[in-house]
């Protein structure tokens, strides 16, 4: 449970929105038992924006976003998501869509039923609690297609149709992550959050989805991204925030990150965050040739040190 | 309510469709079918039955709860990131095995015996205790199963508690009630005897369908202060209650879990 409220953000100043967060998390702590996974994380995810959350495994990506979703309860701090401070409540859920790694979907059901009930899910809510949020009475949205029915385009562009009626455990992992992908885009929201978005899509697959993203950027959307594999979202990437060991290290727009770390790329920087940090680097950012030969990730983990190279 | 029966419903076609299911109505149905043929007449199916059912279902209840639930512990999270509350998704997914397995044990015993037609009143009524205890059964077991599997988060400790509760209700707690009964023979035991029968749903089950089967008179003084409690208007009462409270408990405590819990 979250126990200091700090104060909200009036949900009818809309001045105040536009320059507020979508996400804004303070002080935010959360331990495992006696495993301390996030120490104190403080972080704004802009809105309009796409932003990567990059980070060693276990540095806390996976629980600091679960957190916004309501998965993981808080030990302390806030979290907000677009002006509404989560205390258990689940209505903001329907703003956000969220694509899950590794594609967990039922095993019985086909692609085609498991929108159905997605859809049914929310439109129940609709039919009967309390409305949809305030703000969409104001902004329709640009979408007019049913809100509850996959989007016809992108089933179309993954060659999804003739998968819609086989049970998903059938499916190839592409295919499910493909399904994974348009389930997390089903409601036009305004708030997406990709866990790992291209693992397990070929290169065209991939391209679509990036494409269809940057489209969700120019419509007004927040994209909140995570991925080991930098190269594959160096093109979306405009924010970064780096995390590790429980505790954001860098957030700021690529740009800045690049220009800090002295590297072109960001897979670079990134490794060169993470040689800063466990105090590995020589001063200056003049790092000696390619990274592949392993970078520590701290002393405490020797075993979840991965190549960050996986390729050009 | 709306969204919980909309969860339970969807659950629901993951679960008939798979194999599990049906084997487990399919049992049911050839056993009963069987008993038939070679049994005879109803009220003898039934008296094989019993014991049957009250051994398999609590056992099938409980290790199908826990499995369900820890295979679907990842699309769980993913609905939990839909705007639905936990609750109506613990409700959802309790349903939607819960119901499924209920419906499985009905139709298996209950169309060899819709088939034949006829059965007279007693074996009739006898047929309905049984099918109820069952169904009773299957909604207790599954609700412990679900506490278990949200208690205890490896995999293989779950299936093991699952095991072992199993183990203990449906087979240890009748044994030590029988050691216990045998040591202090000398006393009257009637009433801590009853607390215990309420104690333990599955003796709940057995003790209602031995009373309706009429062979309490084998039981002794004992079986006749159970039959003078069970057989009148309060006892039935007691005992719905019971095993009610077998569910319900479980269930709120299960929600609470559910409720707390990270994912």
């Amino acid at each position: 449970m979250i126990r200091e409220a700090s104060p909200v953000i009036p949900e009818d100043a809309s001045s105040a929105r536009e320059a507020a967060p979508m996400i804004r998390v303070q002080g935010l702590r959360k331990s495992f038992g006696r495993r301390e996974v996030l120490k104190g994380v403080d972080l704004r995810i802009p809105r309009g924006r796409i932003t990567t959350l990059v980070g060693p495994n276990a540095s806390g990506k996976t629980t600091l976003i679960k957190t916004v979703l309501g998965l993981v309860r808080p030990d302390g701090g806030t979290v907000e998501v677009g002006g509404h401070v989560l205390n258990g409540d689940w209505r903001y859920r329907e703003r956000i869509g969220y694509m899950a790694q590794d594609a967990p979907l039922p095993d019985n059901l086909t692609a085609a039923e498991l929108f159905r009930m997605m859809g049914d899910l929310r439109r129940a809510k609709k039919d009967g609690r309390r409305g949809p949020p305030r703000e969409r009475a104001e902004d329709p949205g640009p979408s007019t297609r049913e809100p509850t029915s996959p989007d016809p385009v992108l089933l179309e562009a993954f060659g999804l149709a003739p998968e819609l009626h086989k049970p998903l455990r059938t499916l190839s992992g592409g295919t499910r992550q493909k399904v994974n992908a348009v389930l997390a885009l089903l409601f036009d929201p305004d708030l997406l959050i990709l866990d790992e978005p291209t693992a397990g899509l070929d290169p065209l697959a991939s391209g679509i989805l990036k494409a269809r993203i940057l489209r969700e950027r120019a419509a007004g959307k927040t994209v909140l991204i995570t991925s080991h594999i930098l190269p594959e979202v160096e093109e979306l990437a405009e924010d970064v925030a780096f995390l590790l060991e429980g505790t954001v290290r860098f957030a700021g727009s690529v740009p800045d990150l690049l220009r800090k770390t002295g590297q072109e790329r960001l897979e670079r920087a990134v490794a060169d965050l993470m040689r800063t940090d466990t105090g590995a680097l020589l001063e200056g950012g003049d790092l000696p040739g390619p990274m592949e030969g392993g970078h520590p990730l701290g002393p405490d983990e020797p075993r979840r040190r991965r190549d960050p190279g996986a390729s050009p | 309510m709306n969204t919980t029966l909309r969860i339970a419903g969807y659950e629901m076609k993951d679960v008939v469709r798979g194999k599990w299911l049906l084997f487990y109505g399919a049992f049911f149905l050839l056993l009963t079918e069987g008993l038939f043929r070679f049994g005879g007449e109803g009220s003898r199916v039934i008296l094989s039955l019993v014991n049957l059912v009250l051994l398999l279902v609590p056992l099938v209840g409980v290790l199908f709860g826990t499995v369900y639930l820890y295979g679907a512990r990842e699309f769980n999270e993913l609905l939990l990131a839909q705007p639905v509350s936990r609750r109506q998704m613990f409700g959802g997914l309790y349903l939607g095995l819960s119901l499924p397995l209920a419906g499985a044990l009905l139709a298996g015993v209950g169309i060899p015996f819709a088939i034949r037609g006829s059965l007279d009143g007693g074996d009739a009524a006898v047929l309905l205790v049984l099918l109820g205890c069952g169904v009773a059964l299957t909604f207790i077991f599954v609700a412990l199963a679900f506490l278990i599997a949200l208690r205890i988060t490896d995999r293989m400790r779950g299936l093991g508690g699952a095991l072992l509760l199993w183990l203990a209700f449906a087979v240890l707690y009748d044994g030590a009630i029988l050691v216990g009964v045998s040591l202090l023979a000398e006393y009257p035991l009637e009433k801590p005897l009853l607390l215990m029968v309420l104690l333990n749903p599955v003796d709940l089950a057995r003790i209602l369908l031995l009373l309706n089967l009429d062979v309490a008179a084998l039981m002794g003084y004992t079986g006749a202060s159970l039959q003078r409690f069970f057989g009148n208007a309060t006892g039935l009462l007691v005992t719905g209650a019971a095993l009610a409270l077998w569910t319900v408990v479980p269930l709120l405590a299960g929600a609470r879990l559910f409720v707390r819990k990270d994912f």
